[in-house]
């Protein structure tokens, strides 16, 4: 059997085996809100962003992932109620009281995933102070920069770069809180011996934390499908659109 | 993948060191961290030239090992002096002076870090608090404990003698303990002598189906925390069709106020390899990962040892005891994270990788450790399967209650007269153990009883009738957590305490997850609030606000350690009416 049905949002839908609840949910039309999930890379579930709630047999429901957790048979899942929707704002108002995000002085400025999801989530006030922690930004690089002040930890730059460009120039180093991302041995990133300048994890970054150095605000749009073309590319072998 | 490296050329020493781990191995990735080790051990840090060595060796992407190192606490990728004292400060070391104890290192020796000491939480010697643990870099690098640790006596490594152990197990134990002190846990033919080994010559008369049998019979539940029905685990890596199997032992023993696994390593290795070995023939498994804390120096030898022994004795390698089955086990060292504890970040720890849980499922008995299916047991848990053998499973599950079976080891320390690791059938209460352990110190009164560790909840001395059974305490909203009971005398500070176990999460969380990253962060720094009366708004917002981030961690999070990040807080605030400031004094 490699058809599954389940329920969404009191909607029938079938999912082919292997397919997450997102998957299942998006090529229905449901849409399921993401931040660390981009199309093309793996999936590592880390801003629990689409968390869903499945019924669970016996009554009650837990919550999961919608982009690590496979579809099964006869799920039913509900991707927006009222303690999805308050768990989501937490999450998006402690994504933004992390670091430093002011947004009207951001490259990313209404081009910029975190800003949208609160938009959307309806995230209006953050009721912590900014945590204000210490962080650079490497202009390093010829051609990009780095702010970590903008940094949400999504880790989509590392997977970018590791599964689509093959380079591996970036990781996360430390832990908790004190984690940031960084470019071979936290070297500047114009020293990095590894990056081929492609530009991938800039296409792939949700905020403005990656940036185009000479970019104006404007021009700052990520071209975040380019980045499922080339993967697509990748896979079929085949290089023109 | 093209790799690129840079930095220096690493020097003779520094290859030398890492060669001495990975020698002529072909380059297995997963023996990234045993290289990391090698070079910290020789040197007191990751020098650059022995990093970029490794990564060469093992083909690992540079940022990917810089993404490793800086992980672990007990890896450093600045230099440090070569003589490292780590200083627990964690809960029950700071009612027994652990903050004096840092105060005068600071004088004597200067700040922490360049001054060769270092706060570290809980080192599982919390029976002997304030503990301490000396770890030497150098040509001929040791580590060892110091416990009760002062300024004088962790300058020189106490003897080591096993029959000394009565500070640790202050009273006879009957069926787990029985071994400790009383046979040397190095000699193979002392543990023989005491019924050693009879579990598994039964193991392998019945085979693997009737040893999977009596563990679902006894009715085991594991000892590690999850409470988790230990056959049912069996059966299912045993019945799982991807191959190699894996069994691993869970030594990684980091909740604050666990050391009960410490004292069956240290005190009976062979029957935690007796053990395993019942676990790998049960499973279809001929490789298991011993993965013990890196803070268990102890600990570590006599596990070596006995491992070393037992291969030579021909109870560990290929066709043991002319059985045709083969199982044999490697020793894998943590290096300071407990978050590694945790079943799947213990998988990526021993693959080489940031030990960052993974979503479950894929559940471990299907895609574990190298994406095969793992049996993961605590060590008191594989302790318990010998005598599960040697009795029956069906006998086993007399002892105990009818839900709790068997006996249980539990970690008594705090203000207590007697701290230690006691054995009991199921079914004591509370009370009771406290008791066992002479009640409290001074004969002052009980505030408060930390039950399961820092994941799990505070009771207060209202609830001495409760059974410490899985059921009990369920019954009770409280938790058996690993064994952990911690108590508290009426002078105890408790909002340091809970102030302590806030900055135990943040500082441990994995950070890969939101809810748990931040919120642990923001858990802490609402606890330094409410203490210090500096609120923002009123109280009511504030505890609002504590309980909405408690909720969300506990919710959201993708692995235990977010979920129970709150459990501690909430339930003193619930409990033990606790709010804020230092309880009044008597
Ligand atoms: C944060 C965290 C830390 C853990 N630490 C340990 C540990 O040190 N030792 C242990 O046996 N289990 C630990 N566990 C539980 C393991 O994930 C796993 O459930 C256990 O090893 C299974 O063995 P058992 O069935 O024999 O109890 C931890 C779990 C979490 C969430
Ligand atoms: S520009 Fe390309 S190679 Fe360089 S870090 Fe970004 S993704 Fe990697
Ligand atoms: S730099 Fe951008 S893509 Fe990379 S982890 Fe940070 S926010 Fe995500
Ligand atoms: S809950 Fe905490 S420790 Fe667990 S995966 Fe998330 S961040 Fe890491
Ligand atoms: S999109 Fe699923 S957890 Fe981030
Ligand atoms: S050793 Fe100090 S609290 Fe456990």
């Amino acid at each position: 059997m490699s058809v599954h049905t389940l329920r969404i949002d009191e909607k029938d839908v079938s999912a082919r085996a292997g397919q997450t609840i997102l998957e299942a949910a998006s090529e229905n039309g449901i849409s399921i809100p993401t931040l660390c999930h981009l199309e093309g890379l793996s999936n590592v579930g880390a801003c629990r962003l689409c968390l869903v709630e499945v019924a669970v047999v016996g009554g009650g429901t837990r919550l999961a992932a919608a982009c690590v957790t496979a579809a099964a048979e006869e799920m039913v899942i509900q991707t927006d109620t009222d303690r999805l929707r308050e768990y989501r704002k937490m999450i998006v108002e402690l994504l933004f009281a992390e670091r430093n995000h002011v947004c009207s002085v951001c490259v990313a400025n209404n081009h910029c995933e975190l800003q949208e999801m609160a938009v959307s989530q309806g995230v209006d006030h953050v009721r912590y102070d900014y945590l204000e922690p210490r962080c650079d930004v490497d202009l390093s690089h010829p051609r990009f920069g780095l702010d970590h002040n903008r940094c949400i930890l999504c880790t989509r730059c590392v997977r970018a770069c590791d599964e689509v460009e093959g380079a591996h120039t970036w990781d996360v180093s430390g832990r908790g809180t004190l984690s940031r991302v960084v470019t071979d041995l936290n070297a500047p990133w114009g020293a990095s011996e590894t990056c081929t300048s492609c530009g991938k994890c800039v296409m792939a970054c949700p905020t403005g934390a990656l940036f185009h150095q000479s970019s104006t605000v404007s021009e700052m749009i990520h071209e975040r499908t380019r980045l499922s073309f080339l993967v697509d590319a990748r896979e079929k072998k085949q290089w023109h659109a | 993948m093209d790799l690129h490296f840079q930095g220096p050329e690493a020097s003779a020493e520094e290859r030398a060191a890492v060669d001495g781990v990975l020698r002529d191995q072909p380059a297995h990735r997963d023996l990234l961290l045993p290289a990391l080790h090698a070079a910290q051990d020789r040197f007191g840090w990751v020098t650059p030239g022995a990093l970029d060595y490794i990564c060469r060796r093992l083909s690992v992407p540079p940022a990917e090992a810089h993404g490793v190192v800086t992980f672990y606490h007990l890896l450093s990728l600045e230099p440090m002096p070569a003589a490292m004292t780590h200083v627990c400060d964690d809960i029950a070391c700071r009612v027994q002076g652990a903050e004096r104890l840092c105060d005068e290192l600071a004088r004597r020796l200067g700040p922490e870090g360049e001054g060769g000491w270092k706060r570290s939480p809980c080192l599982g010697l919390c029976e002997r608090a304030p503990a301490a643990v000396v770890i030497r870099a150098g040509a001929a690098p040791s580590a060892f404990a110091v416990a009760p640790a002062s300024a004088e006596a962790i300058a020189t490594e106490p003897e080591e003698d096993f029959t000394a152990f009565r500070r640790s197990v202050p009273r006879e134990g009957g069926r787990l303990l029985h071994r400790i002190g009383r046979v040397d846990p190095s000699s193979l033919s002392g543990y023989l002598e005491s019924g050693g080994y009879a579990g598994l010559r039964r193991a392998i008369e019945i085979g693997p189906a009737a040893v999977i049998g009596e563990v679902s019979a006894s009715k085991l539940m594991g000892r590690g925390g999850a409470a988790f029905p230990t056959g049912r685990k069996w059966e299912a890596v045993a019945r799982a069709s991807a191959r190699p199997h894996y069994v691993i032992c869970n030594a990684d023993e980091s909740e604050p106020g666990t050391f009960k696994d410490r004292v069956l390593m240290e005190g009976d290795p062979f029957a935690v390899v007796e053990g395993m070995t019942i676990a790998g023939l049960a499973t279809g498994s001929e490789r298991g990962f011993l993965y013990i804390r890196g803070e268990y120096p102890l600990a570590l030898r006599r596990m070596a040892a006995a491992i070393e022994s037992a291969r030579a004795g021909g109870w560990l390698g290929r066709d043991l005891q002319g059985s045709g089955l083969s199982f044999d086990i490697e020793i894998r060292r943590g290096a300071g994270a407990y978050i590694c504890g945790e079943e799947t970040a213990l998988f990526n720890s021993i693959e080489g990788k940031r030990g960052e849980p993974r979503n479950k499922p894929p559940f471990p008995s299907e895609a574990g450790v190298f994406g095969k299916p793992t049996l993961v047991n605590n060590v008191e848990t594989l302790v318990n399967i010998p005598l599960i053998l040697r009795l029956g499973g069906e006998a086993y599950a007399k002892i105990g209650t009818s839900a709790s079976t068997g006996p249980k080891l539990f970690c008594v320390s705090g203000h207590v007269e007697r701290p230690g690791v006691y054995e009991v059938d199921f079914g004591a209460t509370l009370g009771e153990l406290i008791a066992m352990a002479g009640g409290v110190t001074g004969g002052r009164r009980l505030r408060a009883v930390l039950l399961g560790g820092a994941a799990g909840v505070f009771v207060g001395p209202d609830q001495l009738a409760m059974p410490l059974t899985f059921e009990g305490t369920r019954a009770a909203a409280a938790t058996l957590g690993s064994g952990v009971i911690l108590a508290f005398d009426d002078s105890t500070d408790l909002g340091d305490i809970l102030l302590r176990i806030a900055a135990f999460f943040r500082d441990e969380s994995c950070g890969q997850c939101v809810p748990c990253r931040v919120g642990t962060v923001r858990q802490a720094e609402l606890l330094h609030r409410l203490r210090s009366g500096c609120l923002i708004g009123d109280l009511a917002t504030e505890l609002a606000l504590l309980r909405e981030i408690g909720q969300v961690m506990r919710d959201a999070s993708i692995c235990g350690l977010g979920q129970t990040a709150s459990s501690a807080v909430e339930s003193a605030l619930t409990a033990l009416e606790l709010l804020a400031g230092p309880e009044p004094r008597s």
